[in-house]
């Protein structure tokens, strides 16, 4: 169904690591630390500002993929995967994309599954990767056949 | 507070255990992280999709089990985090973090991680790869 989707990315999409949005993401998986959201302790740190948690950029913009539309609804988050240079400091600038690594079928007990697997990326201004997310999102035949039709 | 990197090999970190999960919790870690798909924080959406009731993002469980690491971000940073969602996680579920250190390489300190719930169920598990500055 997505076969051809492989390899396909969005263009690069500038976001910016907000501190009222990395406050509030902090808030919501219950991790309140200074180093996060504590402007004063931020700069006393190491790293001479706050910095996001890791799962943080789930928040960004990472553009749109052509004629490649995913539902909202339906999908199983099977796999998800971190790779980091550094942590992202609040304030800075991130350019964000989307690709399709790969994309293929398995039949098993809960019937035809289909299995995207996107890589999200974050660079900074000089096109220098500072992250990759990577998920594998399973499509299972019921919601399959919504798309197709 | 302890250095993470005086850790042996088979010692685990201070388990966390959260408070039971509440429909707000959802609601909040919706409106932070933008996912807003309904079965998440709607009951009628969740029975429609064939669930017993609200599931919690897997991305908010995540999100909770590396906060593990928070209290030692100023020696290193998570430089590798990978989760397999392995269960689900309800209304009122109970879920403890845990963490163990398994190997040691330059430099680099590699764990395994889980979030289990009140049944002693994993709901997600992985692995993350501490680096140290130098």
């Amino acid at each position: 169904m997505f076969k051809d989707i492989i390899g396909k990315r969005s263009e690069k999409v500038k976001n910016t690591v907000e501190r009222g949005a990395v406050k509030k993401f902090a808030e919501a998986i219950g991790d309140v630390h200074p180093i996060y959201v504590d402007e004063e302790y931020g700069k006393q740190s190491r790293y001479e500002q706050n910095i996001a948690p890791p799962t943080f950029p789930r928040v960004f913009d990472y553009g749109e993929i052509e004629d490649f539309n995913l539902p909202n609804v339906g999908l199983i988050h099977g796999e998800q995967i971190y790779h980091y240079k550094r942590p992202l400091l609040v304030g800075e600038e991130v350019y964000c994309y989307t690709e399709v690594l790969d994309y293929y079928e398995k039949t098993g007990k809960m019937g035809l599954l289909s299995f995207v697997i996107l890589q999200g990326s974050g660079e900074d201004k000089d096109g220098k990767i500072i992250y990759t997310e990577r998920q594998s999102v399973i499509i299972t035949e019921p919601v399959r056949k919504e798309l197709v039709r | 507070m302890t250095s993470i990197f005086d850790l042996q090999i088979g010692d685990s970190l201070e388990e966390i255990t959260l408070h039971p999960v509440s429909r707000i919790d959802l609601i909040k870690y919706a409106g932070a992280s933008g996912d807003f798909n309904p079965i998440h924080t709607i009951d009628a959406e969740a029975s429609k999709a064939g669930l017993p009731g609200i599931i919690a993002h897997g991305m908010w469980t995540m999100g909770n089990l590396a906060k593990l690491f928070t209290p030692y971000l100023e020696e290193g940073f998570i430089q590798y985090y990978k989760i397999r969602f392995a269960g689900m996680v309800f209304l009122e579920d109970v879920i403890t973090l845990k963490g163990k250190l398994q190997k040691e390489r330059e430099g680099l300190l590699d764990f395994t991680v889980a979030a289990v719930n009140q049944d002693g169920k994993e709901v997600i598990n992985g692995a993350i790869t501490f680096k140290k500055y130098v």
